[in-house]
């Protein structure tokens, strides 16, 4: 056993990230799902998108072979709809929605219509968009994130010049650096910043990172208002022992490592135990078994009924054979020379319901030991907590506390994931037009 | 089993479905592939002085996704040598004896050419023939086709040269691009036609191509009215129709019904409201002759089920169902009602009714469901939701009388009842 890279050819490296939600391949196929869209009224797959886009209009307007319009019902409900429609776990948004799945017959593929329509625009870089004159006013964004450029666009349409101060040296936050690459590759998330940039008015600088190369009192002194929109941090610690062993890997890492580095580049266990039931720990665990790993089992601690991860999602990594042990709770990772040999865990049982009728996982005092060589961590990410609180800013265990979208500090506002602990893209693209919102009234109000 | 078999004027079929004078019936090769897949009979295409066809030819509405709703020619009547003509249709009779043959007709504008032209096809033992007095373009610039059959006493004038000269069944078939079809399908009549057949094609124009600004079909940059055929059309041809069965005259003589044929079903309304067999055209120019095989079985299935034996147990038995406005019983009032269980919550009868009626449908918001429900008292009772309603049988209309005895609107009058008053 050992941990290692390059273990495929180039051809199965292709094979293995290619693109799990291919396009439409022709205005035909992409019609005659369009077609069978019903038009709702109110419908239910818009109420369903945290950024409410008007679903069935876009998709009418694919029917008329209006795909510019279509595109911008689409983006100006969310600058990111493109990659919303490769990364939202639709199955519990719009498309789960969908009014056919209460005739029993397969929801709209709304994701796929989306990407139709969306990727038509970023390709050909249609000016959708245009920025208002330039009013004067000037905000500092945190973070080239979803929730960053969501808002420094909604700002720029409105003629406010932006600068987005982000740490890393490319844009677009978890969607670039957080996520599966069978999904949404680091290309596509490039030409998206790209298209939300067009529009003007927003200077992204590269590299700056908050607390290190920037202080939140010169952003203030040197803007009319800030908006934070740093996200979350690393994978949350589980404090047990031998977590310090060589072969613990951090989920969040780990992606970021995929994408960053190229595939052949990034070694992975033979066996591979994943912590952790998310979005997060799916994408690492059949990523993991996608770069050659033979053996990767997830760990999770409750059961299916509580699991944060979509049944669609458990399904792809249950298709890409992982194992999956419920009720198994991180107890101890055992290794030799320096290196994982084992992760121990204690079997748990879902205990009885609280006051508020949650049940929570008790340790019934047994244990299972697996032979593991990699550990992947991915049982939460944990806020910037020391940032925040250093800065003065009100939080609850390091996520941002906001009234509206205004921090405790005049002129400071936030969203995203800093605020909510972690959730979708789509949450944070919507975050950060709630942001914009605040801003402009905050400074047209000054 | 039911009996299928039909009887045109002693031009027997073993079923009632015939295809149209049309490209499917120009030759040959593919009238006895039509005969081979079970069609009852043909109408074989337009016979008479030779004319030259262009291209392109055809174009179509689509909707929703559906191609060919409704279709579009330009072609005139058969552009291939009458002798040939003749000997092939000599020639299918003789294969296929069992099976109706009947030739339509357009010969130029005089009785000799039209006795000339009679004499010949009859010599191929054709078993009747049918006048195109109907076809709506190139040759009604010729004083031909729709140009007889939209004037009266031309189209009876032609009628009876060809009654002076014929030993075989005659159709007068007619042309939809008029007010009315009766005139000219009395005038025919009187004429001595021995039957009637419609619709022909209407005039149209399918639509315009948004990039070369030119409408379809393109014909080098230019293009010319069509006639309209296919699903589209049935709906017009299904009320002339009946206007033909009602009419005292017209309904002297047997009519072969045309206009957006495409199943059984369509096949038995057009019999329902009078017509004795039907011509098919569009629906095998979009999937072939092999339509019929359902055509048979469907209807066979469904007299079956209705308890008749013979086709004649069920032509025309709605033409009398058909009245007068003022002759509609007002008292008679439905209501919709939404079944709860099947509600998809899709909300399009409620926009529908909101927007463009009369705001009898309330909604109660729901995330992401919202309920709709019927105010009872403010419904009209006019279809439109449970029209648009995607789940069957999820909007139905249910009987709330007025009042129990019949009452018209010229009684309603008389009785000085009250009008709505919002």
């Amino acid at each position: 056993m050992a941990i290692q890279n390059n273990r495929l050819t180039t051809e199965q490296y292709e094979q293995n990230f290619s693109d799990i939600h291919p396009p439409f391949d022709s205005r035909e196929a992409a019609l005659v799902e369009a077609n069978r869209c019903l038009f709702c009224y109110d419908a239910p797959c818009t109420k369903s998108c945290p950024t409410s886009i008007d679903v069935p209009k876009f998709i009418k307007q694919i029917t008329t072979d209006n795909i510019k319009g279509s595109a911008y019902t689409i983006l100006d409900a969310n600058i990111m709809g493109g990659g919303c429609a490769k990364v939202c776990p639709v199955e519990k948004l719009c498309e789960g929605s969908c009014v056919f799945n209460l005739m029993d017959e397969p929801p709209i593929p709304i994701a796929k219509l989306q990407r139709y329509s969306t990727e038509k625009a970023i390709a050909h870089k249609w000016p959708l968009f245009q920025r208002k004159p330039s009013t004067g006013r000037k905000v500092a964004v945190v973070g080239a994130g979803p929730a960053g450029l969501s808002c420094a666009h909604a700002l720029s349409r409105e003629g406010v010049d932006v600068t987005i101060y982000e740490k890393e040296s490319k844009g677009g936050g978890l969607m670039t650096y957080g996520i599966a690459a069978y999904k949404v590759t680091p290309e596509f998330c490039e030409e998206e910043v790209n298209f939300i940039t067009s529009l003007g008015g927003i200077d992204i600088k590269y590299e700056q990172e908050l607390g290190k190369t920037i202080s939140l009192d010169e952003l203030r002194a040197n803007y009319d208002a800030v908006y934070l929109g740093i996200g979350v941090g690393v994978a949350r610690q589980l404090n047990i022992p031998g977590e310090d062993l060589t072969g613990v890997e951090d989920a969040i890492r780990f992606i970021y490592d995929i994408r960053e580095r190229g595939y052949p580049s990034v070694p992975i266990g033979d066996k591979v135990a994943v912590i952790g039931l998310g979005m997060t720990a799916i994408d690492a665990a059949t990523q993991a078994k996608r770069l050659g790993a033979s053996e990767v089992t997830i760990v999770y601690r409750r059961t299916q009924a509580e699991m944060p991860s979509t049944e669609v999602e458990l399904n792809l990594a249950k298709l890409d054979g992982c194992n999956l042990i419920w009720l198994a709770s991180p107890k101890e990772i055992k290794g030799e020379n320096g290196r994982v040999t084992q992760l121990i865990c204690s079997v748990m049982e879902m205990g009885v319901p609280d006051t508020s009728g949650r049940r929570s996982p008790v340790e019934t005092g047994k244990t299972i030991a697996l032979y593991v060589d990699m550990v992947i961590k991915a049982a939460g990410q944990v806020p910037y907590e020391a940032l925040v609180s250093t800065n003065q800013l009100d939080h609850w265990n390091g996520k941002i506390a906001i009234n509206g979208e205004a921090t405790n500090l005049p002129g400071v506002f936030a969203g995203g994931d800093c605020v909510n602990g972690g959730k979708e893209v789509v949450d944070a693209v919507q975050a950060g037009k709630d942001g914009a919102k605040a801003i402009l009234n905050f400074i047209q109000s000054e | 089993m039911a009996d299928l078999s039909a009887n045109f004027l002693g031009i027997k079929s073993p079923n009632p479905f015939w295809l149209a004078s049309a490209p499917p019936t120009d030759k040959q090769y593919n009238v006895l592939r039509a005969f081979e897949a079970g069609w009852g009979g043909v109408v074989w295409k337009t016979l008479g002085s030779q004319v030259k066809n262009v291209s392109s030819r055809y174009s179509a509405v689509d909707y929703g996704g559906h191609k060919v709703m409704g279709f579009n020619n330009i072609e005139l009547i058969s552009d291939r040598p009458l002798d040939i003509n003749l000997r092939e249709i000599a020639e299918c009779v003789r294969l296929f004896p069992d099976r109706a043959m009947v030739v339509s007709l357009m010969a130029d504008n005089s009785r000799e050419k039209w006795h000339e032209l009679i004499a010949q096809v009859e010599d191929t033992g054709a078993h009747g023939l049918e006048l195109n007095f109907g076809c709506p373009h190139g040759m009604t610039e010729r004083g031909m086709g729709a140009a007889v059959g939209q004037d009266p006493e031309i189209a009876k004038m032609v009628v009876e040269w060809v009654m002076e000269r014929a030993t075989i069944p005659v159709i007068t078939k007619l042309t939809p691009n008029v007010h009315s079809v009766v005139p000219t399908g009395r005038a025919s009549v009187e004429g001595g036609t021995h039957a009637l057949s419609l619709i022909n094609t209407i005039q149209s124009i399918t639509g315009v191509d948004l990039d070369t600004f030119v409408p379809n079909p393109y014909v080098a940059g230019k293009s010319v009215y069509g006639g309209y055929c296919g699903p589209a059309v049935k709906p017009i041809a299904l009320k002339m129709l009946t206007t033909i069965a009602q009419d005292p005259v017209t309904a002297r003589v047997p009519v072969s019904g045309i206009g957006g044929v495409s199943t059984w079903k369509d096949a038995v309304e057009f019999m329902l409201l009078g017509a004795s067999n039907v011509q098919v055209c569009t629906a095998v120019m979009k999937h072939g002759f092999r339509i019929v095989e359902d055509m048979i079985d469907g209807m066979n299935n469904w007299m079956d089920e209705k308890g008749f034996k013979t086709l004649d147990d069920f032509i025309g038995k709605s033409v009398p169902t058909i009245t007068h406005w003022e002759d509609l019983d007002i008292n008679y009032h439905i209501v919709a009602n939404i079944d709860q269980d099947k509600c998809i919550h899709c909300g399009l009868c409620y926009i529908a009714c909101e927007d463009t009626s009369h705001q009898s449908i309330n909604l109660t918001y729901g995330n992401p469901y919202n309920t709709y429900s019927i105010k009872e008292d403010e419904c009209v009772g006019c279809n439109l939701c449970k029209l648009i309603c995607p789940v069957d049988s999820c909007i139905t209309m249910v009987e709330q009388r007025k009042g129990d005895e019949y009452l018209n609107w010229k009684e309603f009058q008389q009785r000085g009842m009250p009008l709505n008053d919002h």
